[in-house]
């Protein structure tokens, strides 16, 4: 299994240098410079030429290119052109934000679809059945930015002005006076900020997940040892749960890898409606600032939080199913 | 080996419509001159007549209203023509009500004169027709059919049925964030424009952007996916790995690099969100191959002396060709929410050009005192994806013979 997750790091290299490539070359031979927004009549153009060749923007492409690798090859992400500190700095704390927030989405996303879909094929054809998934195909071409809005438009501003007793928030990831709160308010407090943009983030993959699970639940639940179970005299929790969860599962977890370029994409567009200071904002700020280190490195942690949660995936895979750790 | 046996289940020919097949016709009383004639005055009446009351209530009701469209807009149809110069959408407009027009009424027309005088087929169907008829049963994904239809038919009709100018701003003081009411049915914007008349001239966008830009990937897709299955070896490696490669990186963030960067124009959209969808239909395609590669008629084609172009294009991706329609219909769907979400951002069509995306991203500012201007956008998207995606489902039941029930 090690060695099988070794193979599997390493022939992710050439994956993530290809796909970085790529956006390297995409970014440098668009029209733009980095310097444009500094153009100005009281700015001498020598400066302008000065700040290309700090920078290193007036070597040719190739010699860019190579030299970003090599520094990426030793860790060094290099400075941001557009906040002038290094990047080293700037990424954890927006990468742990993201995280949280994916977190949070992808415990929504895999609980409330599996649980939806299991009850779904527990009773196929009943008119619960049929409801939920017309509603889980209504969630699933919702788009997520106008989902986002809806959320904060009733959850947010509508009820702060009908005065419901529960109001979230709808921007930021804390209050004003976060510091000076208990730590158990301090949690609390972010769980709150964190609830619509979870679940505005994960509504339409867990509803693809409801789907899935439902079908993958039917295919399992009609087979002779589900019939067995339940002639022994098991209780049907037990039969649903025990048995017929576990090999249904299977191919749910490989949706794991598939759904986390879906959630990257996702929480550009929930953290820019949300405020929230994490990856997706800081890639779109990025890339309209033309901070070419800051969207390579973006890129790169983006590629490999895919590349980590296939293998994740993997992992689990082999945990669910015996039949794979024994090869 | 579990496979096998569902499709060992489903192998016994389909049965043939009709018991009797020396019947003559489909149970259907013989038509008469008079019975067209009155068709062919209006439609549907002939099948009223015979007491075929379903279909001719039907037609003669979708004959109606068109009519009644044609009526209500009457001033405008003259208007596209009399004016110092002849606009394109309003001459495709008023071509699409007379095409409407016309295929009701030769419908009807059609279905009392060859349709009810064909005989009972003696034999089984065509691998198609089986489909259809699986498909017609499936009444959710024919209500998406039907929904699909008719967005496509408003889109056209669009210059004719909107009741304002999607760039007019009357009294901007005084026809600014009204809320929904008869004149203005969806309320009007920050602007004073008619959100409805907007929400009617946006889905132009979002109904053609998803075709060009499905049908460029599934180009790429069937040809890297060809390639990679049947020449095997180290081009199949080289381009998979770039499938997975392309695959493996966030679609939405590899989208804004490349939009943000080029000037956002919608024809920049629409091939850079055709380059970026190819993968799945690769992979599909490449799956389909290898197991096609090896059969029989393959050989045959290749002991024949055929080029590999010929039997890839003529006898391969032929038979590709169920399963990547499927995920065209869905990839629909997903194009125009990520054609939505590009809008929204900035980067996709520019304002004033409506489209629903950043009509959405235009009523974010006044959600609370005007909520009518982000809410129906948001609606028509949504309508307008779970029409193709319940169009998909139900092609997928019924082009997959192991989904058939």
């Amino acid at each position: 299994m090690i060695s099988y997750l070794i193979r599997r790091l390493l022939g992710a290299i050439p994956l993530l240098l290809g796909i970085l490539t790529l956006i390297f070359f995409i970014i440098n031979i668009a029209p733009g410079d980095p310097t444009a927004r500094y153009f100005n009549p009281n700015v001498a153009p020598e400066v302008i030429e000065q700040m290309r060749r700090n920078l290193g923007l007036d070597q040719p492409l190739h010699i860019q290119y190579f030299r970003w690798v090599t520094s990426f090859a030793r860790g060094d992400f290099g400075n941001s052109f557009g906040q002038m500190r290094p990047i080293s700095e700037i990424l954890p704390t927006v990468l742990w934000n993201t995280i949280q927030l994916m977190l949070i989405s992808i415990i929504i996303i895999f609980v409330v679809g599996m649980l939806i879909g299991m009850y779904q094929a527990v009773r196929q054809y009943s008119a619960s059945d049929n409801f939920l998934t017309v509603a889980a195909l209504f969630f699933y071409s919702m788009p997520s930015f106008w989902f986002a809005l809806m959320l904060i438009l009733i959850f947010s501003l509508k009820a702060s002005q009908w005065d419901w007793p529960i109001q979230f928030p709808a921007s930021q990831m804390t209050s004003v006076g976060y510091e000076f709160m208990a730590p158990g308010e301090k949690i609390w407090d972010r769980l709150m900020h964190l609830a619509m943009p979870a679940i505005a983030l994960g509504i339409g993959s867990a509803a693809g997940i409801a789907r899935y699970m439902r079908g993958s639940m039917l295919e399992v639940i009609h087979q002779d040892y589900i019939r067995t179970a339940r002639a022994k005299g098991l209780s049907e929790r037990v039969v649903v749960f025990k048995h017929a969860l576990r090999n249904a599962l299977i191919p749910i977890i490989t949706l794991l890898g598939l759904y986390l370029p879906v959630l990257l994409s996702g929480s550009v567009v929930v953290e820019t409606i949300f405020a929230w200071p994490g990856m997706g904002r800081l890639i779109v700020d990025a890339i309209f600032q033309r901070d070419y280190p800051l969207v390579m490195a973006t890129s790169f942690v983006a590629a490999t939080l895919v590349v980590v949660g296939n293998l994740l995936a993997d992992v689990l895979y082999a945990v669910v199913d015996p039949r794979i750790r024994t090869e | 080996m579990v496979h096998s046996q569902t499709d060992l289940e489903f192998s016994p020919p389909e049965p043939v419509a009709g018991e009797d097949p020396t019947a003559g016709t489909k149970g259907r009383t013989p038509v008469s001159g008079g019975h067209l004639a009155l068709s062919a005055v209006l439609p549907g009446f002939g099948h009223l007549v015979r007491g075929e009351w379903v279909v001719g209530m039907v037609f003669a009701l979708t004959w109606a209203a068109f009519l009644g469209v044609a009526f209500i807009v009457w001033d405008r149809i003259f208007g596209v023509f009399g004016g110092p110069r002849t606009p394109f959408d309003g001459v495709l407009a008023v071509g699409t009500l007379g095409a409407l027009l016309l295929v009701v009424w030769g419908g009807a027309l059609y279905d009392l004169a060859v349709r009810a005088k064909r005989p009972v087929k003696r034999y089984g169907d065509s691998q198609w027709a089986i489909a259809t008829r699986h498909f017609r049963r499936n009444r959710i994904a024919v209500a998406g059919l039907v929904v699909m239809l008719v967005l496509y038919a408003v889109t056209l009709l669009t210059p004719l049925i909107a009741p304002f100018d999607p760039a007019a701003q009357g009294d901007i003081v005084q026809t600014r964030y009204l809320s929904p009411s008869f004149e203005h049915p969806m309320g009007t914007d920050k602007f004073g424009r008619d959100v409805y008349s907007r929400v009617l001239y946006g889905s132009r966008i979002s109904l053609s952007i998803g075709f060009v830009a499905v049908g460029l990937s599934v180009l790429i897709g069937a040809a890297v996916g060809s390639v990679a299955g049947y020449f095997g070896r180290w081009t199949d490696t080289v381009l998979m790995r770039f499938t997975d490669m392309m695959l493996s990186f966030p679609r939405l963030i590899l989208l804004i690099v490349t939009i943000a960067l080029f000037e956002p124009t919608i024809w920049l959209v629409v091939i850079v969100l055709g380059l970026t969808g190819w993968m799945s239909v690769a992979r599909i395609v490449r799956g389909e191959v290898l197991s096609l590669r090896s059969r029989e008629f393959i050989q045959a084609a290749k002991v024949l002396g055929m080029s590999d172009a010929r039997i890839i294009l003529r006898h391969i991706l032929p038979n590709t060709l169920a399963p990547v329609i499927v995920y065209a219909t869905l990839g629909i769907g997903t194009t125009i929410l990520i054609e939505a979400t590009l809008s929204f951002l900035g980067l996709g069509v520019q304002p004033p050009t409506p489209s629903w995306g950043n009509m959405i991203a235009d009523g974010r500012d006044a959600l609370l005192t005007a909520w009518w201007i982000s809410t129906f956008p948001g609606l028509a998207i949504v309508i307008t994806v779970t029409a193709f995606n319940l169009l998909g489902d139900g092609l997928r039941d019924a082009l997959d013979p192991r989904l058939r029930t």
